[in-house]
């Protein structure tokens, strides 16, 4: 399956100026996963949706956090842009070029430029090597000649905050933090662009957190990487990324500069979920007044038609439940697929567009401005 | 009068390969009807080994206990026990825990995919509780459990109650665990971490079921977070916990408005909050929590402490030290007056200076 060519130049022009293409792109990417059944013969009777046509993209020096809650899709999406998985359907760009079925050894030398840290830092180092052979392997993997590896190690260790003691000793003799730092030397041992982050330090305490954040914030400065931020935490998402890509049941509901996202969020589903978050402040917590979304979401197998959040959404309507929001673009690179959008003018729903990252299946029709004057 | 709960001095140590690991190192605090304690701190703080204490869960052969915990036990209308007496649980026999456990003080853990049984159903797994601990029939029960599973705003009870736990979404695990919890009415309810494995709105649902609880007055809970966000919404006292031992004490507005310990203001610090503008970097906290197979001698927070003075060599009793607020104690030897001056760093938020700023306001 290809994309259409509007779509290409569409995202194209999304990545601005310059004329070189993004460092990654997904467009119309899709992810499903089959469900058998059957006792001899497994038969597929239905599909996870897990990411259902998603289109975005990451520039070059840039950090997209990727936020939803668990079973949204993020993760999978991650994974699939990194190609670990195959996608069912669309097309993935690397620097420009289509790798959506590229070959593991066609992959092989873009792997260099693109890689991961993961959520769990007891579960992602062997436990029965060594910091230098465990921060050493992607060089070994990737012919390194032997001389050079503990030495490159050394200055990673240095680069990441640990000792240069360190590199004899097994991950059980670290803590959470600094197990963290030890797969954020691996990931960057092979010089990337690109290092796909995924929930990076949900498993740490909090004043260690702040450690590791803002460690990823000064390597992203030193080496000009771009991040791809996947988190469930909006706090911690803010406070990193440059633009935030909210997602739900495998959609993208809304994509914004990050600022901008928790000053006016324009979804609904957004919105409920930064009110969902407890504010450390006991005054302004009585103080506000809160959204609490009933229910849990439905499931991927069979998504609700229309919008997939209009199940819980309190400002539904008909047209939700019919026809599927576009993403639309509204002034200042702020994108929604919402037919009800809160937090804009008529102006600004007088000037949005269609963008050309909205899902193939949704409607034509932006917003109409009334809607502004309906949430005054 | 008499608290609902009362720890006093509690010690909890194990003996380790490596030696000695002072987990809980004089931990006191209470807990009434229809209060929430907060218990804050980081992981290894000894917040979660001083409540699984209180259950007769750490107990083990290289365990040593001291201290006490004193729970009063039975309502009016009840028969088998006076009105008013109490249970000593730190050192009570298995028969007694047995009593006591599940029925008048229980307990809801944070991993809710752990801590059901999957080859049961999840409503004989309440039942059992019931059954366990109340003469009442089968039939009886389930219809408890029923009405139990609704409560916590599980919908279509009937039905879910013959579900496995796997047919389960993690919020709705956690409800049952929380039906679980309160299937036979106890009067404490100790929450370890109960909505870190959920998403953001779950949480916030299952925080007001919580919130409902308290409000009925029919129960104290004892909340054991690292979260200070979930804190915030629902706490009204709070001890907070670093190396073993409570190091500051009091109010929700005490504790968040008015912090007395340098801990207390770096945790204040440094959560990344949605509520105000970004900074540049986050302040965290230098350095790590001590090791608990030796801690440092004296105040446990002194090597991070960029306010250290000679006098942290020496450990510091939990005292009230506010001038006229009597519950609000900590464990910080800085004089009251320089805390608050302290404590405020840049753009007048509360949190923990720089060693360098922390100096030069010292020397100057």
């Amino acid at each position: 399956m290809s994309a259409q060519p509007g779509t290409e130049r569409g995202a194209a022009a999304q990545a601005g100026e310059g004329g070189a293409p993004p460092l990654l792109e997904a467009i119309h990417l899709e992810q499903h996963f089959p469900i058998k059944s059957g006792l001899l013969f497994d038969r597929v009777v239905g599909h996870v949706h897990a990411v259902d046509d998603v289109s975005l993209t990451l520039r070059e020096g840039e950090t997209l956090g990727l936020v939803g809650e668990s079973g949204c899709g993020k993760t999978t999406l991650a994974r699939s842009l990194l190609r670990l998985i195959e996608p069912t359907g669309g097309t993935i760009r690397f620097r420009g070029v289509d790798i959506t079925h590229a070959s593991r050894r066609a992959l092989r030398p873009l792997r260099r430029e693109m890689q991961m840290v993961f959520q769990d830092p007891y579960a992602s180092l062997n436990p029965r090597r060594r910091v230098v052979q465990i921060v050493g392997q992607p060089l070994r993997l990737h012919g390194v000649p032997r001389d050079e590896i503990e030495p490159r190690v050394r200055d990673l260790l240095d680069r990441v905050g640990l000792r240069p003691e360190h590199l004899n000793r097994f991950p059980h003799e670290f803590s959470g933090g600094q197990r963290q730092r030890i797969g954020i030397a691996r990931a960057l041992a092979l010089e990337p662009r690109l290092i796909v982050l995924d929930e990076p330090v949900s498993a740490l305490d909090v004043s260690v957190q702040a450690q590791i954040i803002n460690l990823l914030d000064d390597l992203q400065e030193e080496f000009g990487l771009s991040y791809l931020f996947v988190a469930h935490d909006l706090s911690v998402v803010r406070h990193v990324s440059d633009r935030i890509a909210v997602m739900y049941l495998g959609k993208v509901m809304e994509i914004s500069p990050s600022e901008e996202l928790y000053r006016k969020p324009i979804h609904p589903y957004t919105s409920a979920l930064l009110s969902a978050i407890p504010v450390p402040d006991p005054r302004e917590n009585r103080r506000r007044e809160r959204i609490v979304v009933q229910g849990e979401p439905p499931s991927p197998i069979d998504p609700p038609s229309g919008c997939v959040f209009h199940t819980r959404c309190p400002r539904a309507t008909d047209v939700c439940r019919s026809v599927v929001p576009p993403l639309t673009e509204y002034p200042g690179g702020h994108l929604a697929a919402c037919h009800h959008p809160m937090n804009v003018s008529a102006e600004e729903i007088a000037q949005a567009t269609r963008s050309p990252l909205s899902p193939k299946a949704a409607g034509e029709a932006t917003p109409e401005p009334a809607e502004a004057a309906a949430n005054a | 009068m008499s608290h609902l709960l009362e720890v006093e001095d509690l010690e909890v140590s194990f003996r380790t390969e490596e030696g000695v690991v002072r987990a809980v190192d004089g931990v006191s605090f209470h807990l009434d009807r229809g209060e929430v304690l907060a218990i804050v701190g980081e992981s290894g703080s000894g917040k979660s080994v001083s409540v699984m204490t209180l259950m007769g869960l750490t107990r083990s052969p290289n365990a040593r206990f001291s201290g006490s915990a004193r729970l009063r036990v039975g309502r009016p209308g009840e028969g088998d026990v006076t009105v008013g007496s109490e249970v000593e649980l730190i050192g009570a026999s298995d028969e007694v825990l047995r009593r006591v456990r599940g029925k008048d003080i229980a307990m809801v853990f944070q991993d809710p995919m752990t801590s059901l049984n999957p080859v049961l159903r999840v409503g004989d797994q309440i039942a059992e509780q019931i059954l366990a601990h109340e003469d009442v029939s089968e039939a009886e029960a389930r219809e408890r459990v029923v009405a139990l599973l609704e409560r916590v705003g599980i919908p279509r009870p009937a039905e879910r109650a013959r579900a496995y736990p796997h047919e389960f979404s993690g919020g709705m695990r956690q409800r049952a665990m929380i039906a679980m919890a309160l299937s036979c009415g106890p009067s404490v309810l100790i929450a370890d971490e109960p909505t870190t494995a959920l998403d953001v709105t779950i949480q916030a649902q299952i925080l007001d079921e919580l919130k409902q609880l308290r409000d009925s007055g029919e129960a104290g809970v004892i909340l054991v977070t690292h979260d200070l966000g979930v804190v915030a919404e629902i706490a009204d006292r709070i001890a907070v916990m670093y190396g073993g031992r409570i190091v500051e004490e009091g109010t929700l507005d005490e504790i968040f408005y008015d912090p007395q310990h340098p801990y207390t203001w770096g945790l204040l610090g440094s959560i990344a909050r949605i509520d105000r503008p970004r900074p540049e970097r986050l302040p965290a906290i230098p350095g790590l929590p001590p090791s608990l197979h030796d801690p440092p001698e004296g105040c446990h927070f002194r090597p991070r402490c960029p306010h250290e003075f000679g006098r942290c060599a020496q450990t510091p009793p939990l005292e009230a030290r506010v001038p006229g607020v009597g519950g609000h104690r900590d464990r910080c030897w800085l004089d009251c007056e320089a805390k608050r001056e302290r404590r405020v760093v840049a753009d007048g938020q509360i949190g923990l200076a720089p060693k360098e700023a922390a100096a030069g306001r010292r020397d100057g």
